[in-house]
């Protein structure tokens, strides 16, 4: 968008042939030629020293674990790993609401670890184990912090629900015996607008108690 | 007549019971598909071009190299050049691409220009001396009212009110029918008195309204022998729905419109998206299954919707999909309006009341706004009220749950509790001396219901040992105190169709064109249904959330529980007796003999003539049997005890007030919650939890931040945004009111009514705490310090 100020121009592909990357462009590309398997043949640049790979603008291949199995797409760098599960995958569990890391409704495992899939780009997904909320029903039989979640009526219009059962996966994951601290804790990266908290802590109490 | 009646407790198999929420399953597994997550085939991204500017006009806008680039499919010009907005974040144009990126990148490439105009984002108090009225209008701002959706009535009301300024000629009544301004307002400019000498005055952000006065106020105050002023008041607030406004719109064929759209009101969006696109409503479908959030902010297709559909038709009737952006679903998708006062209210002795007077004031954004109901709940005998509405460029207000009435009990519940500590008197008992002022009919049973809900609620918070006398229970730099407050809402149930079919297999479905927004109105319809089946809830098979089905209101105001109830209970009441006159004479009995229970169709007092559920329904025959429920306010009046209207609650809250920080921790909420019949437990108790999760997040800490430089939101996110968190909430209890003296009134909606007192109990348990009045919500830290340095000063 331009108002009366003016516009910082794109950079052009003539640009990165000469290795004009900008700090800012570099460090993204550092850690993700650090982070990620190389799927595509990039364009190498010069940066601070170093040939660098660069990925896209256009979209470039990639593949996915996601749930146990193997997915590819193509897709621009700048996809973020929450829009490749929702808009490529039509894994919809992840929620995107306030997309910048605020409120947990996105959250998806990534090798045993939560992570907010609107806070990272899809291509440094790569290579990792994906989970989201989808895998946790095995033969139509809900997981037991699922099942939890509906005996203790923890959703409303249910839209943070799927992000706090992944986030409740990931709390008890790590600490099966967790004290009520320790949920606090786990927990406290997650909203919810229509106030479900009651039914949530005692989901999750539950869910702790019984080994889930 | 079939028996429509609620079945008595000894004949209920699931109303008032705790059934399982019908859709959880879908919602814990992610298979419950929102709007936002619905994908048609083709389909293309939309995004919108936003003012930057609180107060603009568009001077020009240049989208040439937009549409060259490759992917950019369809562009839409959503407020043209010369059009004034009125807040930051207004829509412009959107644009339709491929994906996302590609269309932000299409936003970045249209050239707009703004001329800035002086803006105002403040609500502080009106300065002394504003007029009366606003004046005449221009024919700009009608314009501009109608460009900013103000409803027909408003405008045709305020061009009656205050006249025009500007003289109409045929030209102008030609051209405003081509751009489709309503007749009703073309006539009211043509009938109104005509003020030129006003055309070019600068107006007012303020309009004050005339001075309401009942009773002798002087002499009522002067024989007042206790006597409280204070300041009191509520911010607004946004609604900040999870599930951002939005839709997607396709056309099959150039004259049929198919929407998904993320909606509190599915039944009402084909009239309101048909006019604006010059086409037949009857030629729009609407579907939606779930619902991220409303709480009253969604019951429009929006100017948004209507360009999704817009920008669809022009590219060959592909699916657009648009939804808000989480900063524009907080700075433009609504917000509830602020309102403050200065109180002054007077009472006896003994504590009754005898005088309230107030001057209020608040925002509601460009349409400035009206006073709450103060005071509220108590119809306080002599009053004088003034009000003065605040016009300023903040972004458009809408219905928050429980419109008004959460800052009406900060407003009144705040003053009458000053008034108390004044009258060193405990606030319950202070409220208990009043309940004759409730109501002034001796028939509303809302007077013994807060005495029966103030007694259970004492016991449940142990008010008796808690409270104390004002800042009297410091340890180290701890206080604790305690607070209450009550309420009120109407509640009775809209307008409601359906149509329930039992089928020869012995499935049932009801089709009903409403939406669950979370309430579990699935739920609600399900076990009215399969309590008079006796079937489980599980077995009724629900079709909602489409304009293919029968019309039923939107969710709001607290009137779905009573509408689709009543429906539901009207269809199945005259199924189920049509299938009794089928299975009558296998069971060698009269249809009204007859009882389903436990999944049997059998006859009353004798179980042993009796046929199971799917043998009975084999005797249907080939058609299925279908009846049609419906409920609407005549058909409510003939039977008065299935809806009803006008609840009472009562709250307390618990609080921590650490001196040294100023943070306030609640310890503790009671909610004591009548809504007639409860149609199942569970979901009551879970409503009523809600509101009192969404009272302690406003009280503590949400408030829609201007800067007054820029007039833009300065938190518009999640972060700085802040909603309660887990940590935040602590031991909540739920008491419904049930039984006799209840059930017999009907159902009544409790969407509303738990949210209400949770600001004033909160911010009255502080007062109790630290010994002074935090005026305005949310109780942050700085304001509490703020009050208390300024008692240490006093």
């Amino acid at each position: 968008m331009s108002t009366d100020d003016s516009i910082p121009p794109k950079p052009t592909p003539a640009q990165e042939e000469s290795g004009g990357v900008s700090r800012r462009d570099f460090l993204k590309i550092s850690t993700i030629a650090a982070a990620v398997p190389v799927v595509a043949a990039p364009t190498t640049v010069l940066a601070a020293g170093e040939q660098v790979h660069v990925y896209g603008p256009g979209k470039v291949a990639m593949e996915f674990t996601i749930n146990g199995s193997k997915m590819k797409a193509m897709l621009e760098p700048r996809v973020t790993l929450l829009d490749a599960l929702r808009d490529t995958f039509d894994l919809t569990g992840a929620k995107r609401v306030c997309d910048k890391g605020e409120c947990g409704a996105c959250t998806v495992m990534l090798d045993d670890r939560p992570v907010y899939a609107c806070s990272m780009l899809a291509i440094e997904a790569q290579g990792s184990k994906i989970l989201t909320v989808e895998s946790l029903s095995q033969e139509g039989k809900l997981h037991p912090i699922q099942q939890a979640f509906v005996d203790n009526d923890a959703s409303q219009c249910g839209f943070c629900t799927p992000g706090f059962v992944m986030a409740c996966k990931a709390v008890l994951d790590k600490n099966p015996n967790p004290g009520a601290e320790d949920l606090l804790h786990g927990l406290s990266g997650n909203i919810c607008r229509c106030g479900t908290y009651r039914g949530i802590r005692a989901a999750i109490t539950r869910a702790a108690q019984e080994g889930a | 007549m079939a028996d429509y009646q609620w079945p008595d407790p000894e004949n209920r198999t699931l109303i008032g019971d705790r059934t399982l929420r019908v859709d959880s399953p879908d919602k814990v597994s992610g298979r419950a598909r929102y709007t936002y997550d619905t994908k048609r085939p083709g389909m293309l991204y939309g995004k919108v071009l936003r003012a930057p500017y609180a107060h603009c006009q568009v001077v020009s806008i240049d989208t040439s190299a937009a549409e060259k680039m490759p992917g950019v499919k369809g562009i839409q010009i959503i407020q043209k050049a010369g059009t004034n907005i009125h807040w930051a974040g207004d829509d412009v144009v959107l644009v339709a691409a491929v994906d996302e990126g590609t269309a932000e990148d299409a936003l970045r490439a249209i050239k707009v220009k703004f001329q800035k105009q002086a803006h105002l984002v403040s609500d502080a108090e009106p300065p002394a001396g504003v007029g009366e009225s606003q004046g005449p209008l221009s024919m700009d701002e009608i314009g501009d009212m109608l460009d900013n959706q103000v409803p027909e009535r408003q405008i045709v009301q305020q061009i009656g009110q205050y006249g025009i300024s500007f003289k109409i000629t045929e030209d102008d009544v030609k051209e405003a029918k081509e751009e489709g301004v309503p007749d009703g307002i073309i006539e009211a400019a043509q009938k109104a008195t005509v003020h030129p000498e006003a055309a070019g005055k600068p107006k007012s952000n303020y309009q004050k309204a005339a001075v309401q006065t009942t009773g002798d106020v002087d002499k009522a105050f002067s024989e007042a022998e206790v006597v409280s002023e204070g300041l009191y008041g509520a911010p607004v607030i946004v609604h900040c729905c999870l599930e951002s406004h939005g839709s997607i719109s396709e056309w099959p064929d150039p004259e049929h419109l198919f929407v998904h759209m993320s909606t509190q009101g599915v039944s009402g969006i084909p009239g309101q998206m048909a006019e604006p696109l010059k086409m037949d409503a009857a030629n729009v479908r609407v579907h939606q299954d779930h619902v991220g959030g409303g709480f009253g902010s969604k019951f429009g297709p929006d100017r948004w919707g209507v360009a999704t559909a817009e920008v669809s038709k022009k590219v060959g009737g592909k699916p657009v999909r648009y939804m808000l952006e989480r900063d524009a679903e907080l700075k433009v998708a609504g917000a509830r309006p602020s309102a403050y006062a200065r109180v002054k209210v007077g009472a006896k002795k003994d504590g009754s009341l005898v005088a309230w007077q107030s001057k209020s004031w608040g925002t509601g954004g460009p349409s400035g706004g009206g006073m709450p109901p103060i005071p509220y709940v108590f119809r306080i005998p002599v009053q004088r009220k003034e009000h003065t509405a605040i016009r300023n460029n903040i972004g458009p207000a809408r219905a928050w749950r429980a419109p008004n009435h959460p800052q009406a009990a900060v407003i009144t519940m705040c003053a009458l509790d000053d008034l108390a500590a004044k009258l060193n008197m405990d606030p319950v008992e202070f409220l208990r001396k009043n309940l004759d002022l409730v109501s002034t009919n001796p028939n509303d049973p809302r007077s013994r219901m807060y005495a029966e809900e103030f007694t259970i609620a004492s016991d449940l918070m142990d008010w008796k040992s808690k409270w104390h006398p004002r800042g009297q229970s410091m340890e180290g730099h701890i206080a604790r105190g305690v607070g209450t407050s009550m309420h009120t809402w109407g509640g009775r149930g809209h307008a409601s169709d359906c149509d329930l079919s039992i089928h020869p297999d012995g499935s049932v479905d009801i089709k009903m064109g409403t939406q669950d927004i979370g309430t579990g109105t699935r739920t609600t319809i399900a076990v009215v249904a399969a309590d008079a089946l006796g079937l489980p809830a599980n077995a009724i098979k629900l079709y909602i959330g489409d304009t293919l089905y029968p019309p039923s209101g939107g969710s709001g105001g607290s009137t779905t529980p009573g509408g689709v109830s009543s429906s539901t209970r009207r269809a199945v009441v005259d199924a189920r007796d049509a299938l009794f006159a089928k299975v009558a004479p296998a069971l060698n009995a009269k249809p009204e003999d007859l009882e389903a229970k436990n999944g049997v169709i059998r006859v009353k007092g004798d179980a042993s003539r009796s046929l199971a559920w799917k043998e009975a329904c084999a005797r249907i025959g080939a058609t299925p049997i279908t009846a049609h429920g419906h409920n609407d306010a005549i058909a409510a009046k003939n039977h008065p005890d299935l809806t009803n209207s006008g609840v009472g609650g009562v709250q307390m809250a618990e609080v921590e007030v650490d001196t040294e920080t100023g943070i306030v921790k609640v310890k503790k909420m009671v909610a004591v919650q009548d809504c007639g019949l409860v149609i199942d437990q569970r979901l009551a108790e879970s409503s009523v939890m809600g509101g009192l999760i969404m009272g302690i997040s406003y009280a503590l800490f949400e408030e829609k931040v201007m800067d007054p430089a820029t007039g833009i939101m300065l938190n518009a996110d999640m972060e700085f945004y802040r909603l309660a968190g887990l940590n935040d909430i602590p031991e909540l209890v739920v008491h419904m009111m049930t039984g006799k003296g209840y059930d017999e009134r009907g159902v009544i909606g409790l969407g509303e009514p738990p949210v209400i007192s949770g600001g004033a109990s909160i911010s009255n348990a502080v007062a109790n705490a630290i010994g002074v009045r935090v005026p305005f919500l949310p109780l942050t830290p700085d304001k509490v310090l703020a009050a208390l340095n300024q008692k240490a000063g006093a």
